[in-house]
């Protein structure tokens, strides 16, 4: 009996994605990519995926990409039975199982990048390959990751972006687009919060060793929220991984420098699990 | 009519420039503003008001809990509580009470509640507000999507501790414990009365009505802005079916009282406008964190009463008078005012802000002497047809200890 099955008809009103996955905690919304090439897993980060993303598109001309969206993004109803890392953790290898995917290459950004180094570290054999895009879960005193739940929309788009005045933000002077913003912030930043308020830290240090993906780190040299001194963090604990570190790029250097990030992924399709890891 | 003076406990000394140069008076506050030899005398000035309150005949006194705020020193209610137990003879002592989800474990509130309704001789009024974002997200780092769910599962285990008479063992998702058996036991039965200070989520209302709890609204908006905010909680109760008793809400507002009107401007504004002005000071990222608030609530469109949208140091004395932010006069004008407010929110239980901003021992007890003198009497008996209904408030023992006094004592 499955955890968890896939649904390739049915979507919530509002969806613009073909494909949910229900599982017992959780029914999630999968956007989906591309036709050929490797399987490719994305978790997205704290600020969310729209379909229509540069990067699902780069990633998609290249490979056949399932993106599920974390409950509270999307229009699949709010998971209060989701409340740990060890919930989330759970719940997204269910998601992998049920999809359609063989012997995928897990991509997590941001938050994404978190629950999809504690996937590799829980089921080190299930996930063999593993590439996180300035992922959260580590904490460094010296170098304290900003507090996004403090900030306002225009100091995250400021922080997050090499260019945050290009950024839109919504105008809370009007209540009808402030009443949209505080929907938006408490199903999406209330989900994010589970795992990252009030220190984005779930003890994932002394789990990542247990880790055998091979792995790429890649950073945007310019990330203002995770600093790219995190990347050595990452490094040092994951036995078999390479660092790319990607000009011109903040912390969005999913939407930045999509090709970077895309090229940097491809160096794992030839990985396989002969490379290192007992089968 | 049940008459409880409260003070928020401000620190009196402010800066003036706190909006210009201070991100928040709350949270992160600079904790050098505080002078703990400065604090000697603020905490025990209050504390002679408070027992001050007693003396003077008020139902109740109030405290209540805020962390890392320089308009509310008391972290601990409780301690406060304690140290008026034995020197207020009469009050109600009104705990506005334990945010439940911050203590560690939560039979800690049901224990030391126990202690103080004891002590008094059964004169504690329980509150269990769910707590602002601030206190609960920001200074104890408890997650707000998650919140509402710890507080309710802290107040179940807190409720059964107080009514079961055997031990038993309680397996929370936030709380595990193998033997829940507190000594000592609440002196009121089954438990003392229950307060919940809400503000605004509409959740509180049919918990209050559930666990037939008293809801009280505590805004600085004033009572005119809270009408519609109350008309909903007696929406609720229409709804539910249950008794409209008064006494099933409460409301707090700010108060002063003077000879006559122009002598209450001269002698309160600028001590409203303390308050106002430099307390009122939070910054829209630490107003309420993102899944603080329930999607219904928010689409109800309420507000953090902290959001920007409330310029409160842009209003003058009379904008404040006028918009029952402040009910500020002579005894006829502060009683008239009441009375409205009573009518038209149907409350029971008023938590009178008597103490505002940096307002000096002395001019509180002035304000304090001529309420009690002078718009009590005339107030109290607004409720003639409930006043036997005794659900939402103490009933104390009727013969109690006399605490010995110092002098007894010296050889």
């Amino acid at each position: 009996m499955t955890a968890a099955t896939a649904t390739f008809a049915s979507a919530p009103a509002g969806s613009a994605s073909a494909l949910m996955v229900e599982t017992r905690t959780a029914d999630i919304e999968v956007l989906t990519a591309g036709s050929e090439g490797p399987d490719i897993v994305f978790l997205h980060g704290v600020l969310g995926l729209e379909p229509d993303s540069d990067f699902l598109r780069v990633l998609g001309a290249r490979t056949r990409v399932f993106a599920p969206l974390l409950p509270g993004f999307g229009a699949a109803p709010d998971a209060p039975l989701v409340r740990t890392m060890l919930d989330f953790t759970l719940l997204m290898l269910d998601v992998v199982e049920a999809l359609p995917v063989v012997d995928p290459i897990l991509v997590g950004h941001c938050l994404g990048g978190m629950i999809a180094a504690e996937m590799a570290a829980i089921a080190p054999k299930e996930i063999r390959r593993l590439a996180l895009i300035a992922p959260l879960g580590l904490w460094l005193d010296d170098h304290q990751i900003l507090d996004v739940f403090a900030m306002t929309p225009r100091e995250i788009t400021d922080a997050w972006y090499v260019d945050g005045a290009r950024q839109g933000v919504p105008d809370l002077d009007d209540p009808v687009q402030l009443e949209a913003a505080l929907i938006r912030n408490a199903r999406q930043l209330g989900t994010a919060g589970k795992l990252l308020f009030p220190i984005p830290d779930r003890g994932l240090r002394s789990r990542l060793p247990r880790v055998k993906a091979s792995s790429v780190l890649i950073w945007g040299a310019e990330d203002r929220y995770v600093p790219p001194v995190y990347a050595a963090a990452f490094r040092e604990l994951l036995s078999r991984s390479s660092t790319t570190l990607v000009q011109e790029a903040g912390h969005m250097v999913i939407e930045e420098q999509p090709e970077a990030v895309a090229d940097a992924i491809a160096g794992l399709f030839e990985s396989s699990f002969l490379t290192g890891v007992n089968p | 009519m049940n008459f409880t003076w409260f003070n928020l406990m401000p620190w009196p000394d402010l800066p003036s420039d706190l909006r210009e140069n201070h991100r928040s008076v709350w949270v992160d506050l600079d904790s050098r503003l505080f002078d703990p030899v400065r604090g000697h005398h603020v905490y025990n000035d209050y504390l002679d008001l408070l027992e001050f309150a007693d003396q003077v005949g008020f139902d109740g006194v109030g405290v209540n809990e805020h962390h890392q705020n320089g308009y509310g020193l008391m972290p601990s209610p409780n301690l406060m509580a304690a140290a008026l137990a034995r020197r207020t003879t009469n009050a109600a002592l009104v705990v506005l009470g334990n945010s439940l989800a911050l203590y560690n474990p939560p039979i800690r509130v049901a224990e030391e509640f126990a202690m103080l309704d004891v002590i008094s001789g059964g004169r504690l009024v329980a509150g269990f507000p769910v707590g602002s974002s601030m206190d609960t997200n920001y200074c104890y780092g408890q997650i707000p999507a998650l919140l509402r769910e710890k507080y309710k599962e802290a107040h179940d285990l807190v409720i059964r501790a107080w009514t079961e008479p055997d031990p038993f063992a309680f397996n929370g998702s936030y709380t595990q414990l193998r033997y829940v058996n507190i000594w000592p036991r609440p002196l009121q039965q089954p438990h003392p009365p229950v307060h919940i200070p809400g503000g605004g989520s509409v959740e509180t209302y049919d918990f209050c009505i559930d666990h037939t709890y008293s809801y009280s609204y505590l805004s600085f908006s004033g009572y005119r802005r809270a009408g519609q905010l109350m008309k909903g909680y007696w929406n609720a109760v229409e709804r539910r079916g249950v008794d409209d008793s008064p006494y099933r809400a409460g409301f707090a507002q700010t108060i002063c009282v003077a000879d006559t009107d122009a002598e209450a401007e001269r002698l309160y504004a600028k001590h409203v406008d303390y308050f106002y002005n430099r307390c009122l000071h939070v910054p829209p990222a630490f107003a309420d964190a993102p899944g603080y608030r329930t999607i219904k609530t928010i689409g109800a469109g309420v507000l953090s009463q902290y959001s920007s949208d409330n310029r409160y140091d842009q209003l003058s004395w009379r904008d404040l008078v006028d918009g029952g932010h402040v009910i500020a006069g002579s005894p006829d004008t502060v009683r008239e005012r009441l009375e409205d407010l009573i009518k038209s929110l149907r409350v029971g239980n008023l938590f009178c802000l008597l103490h505002v901003g940096d307002m000096p021992k002395e001019l509180c007890k002035h304000s304090t002497q001529l309420f009690a003198d002078k718009v009590m009497p005339g107030l109290r008996d607004v409720w003639p047809e409930y006043a036997d209904d005794n659900r939402f408030w103490p009933v104390p023992l009727p013969e109690r200890a006399i605490p010995m006094t110092a002098a007894a004592v010296v050889p």
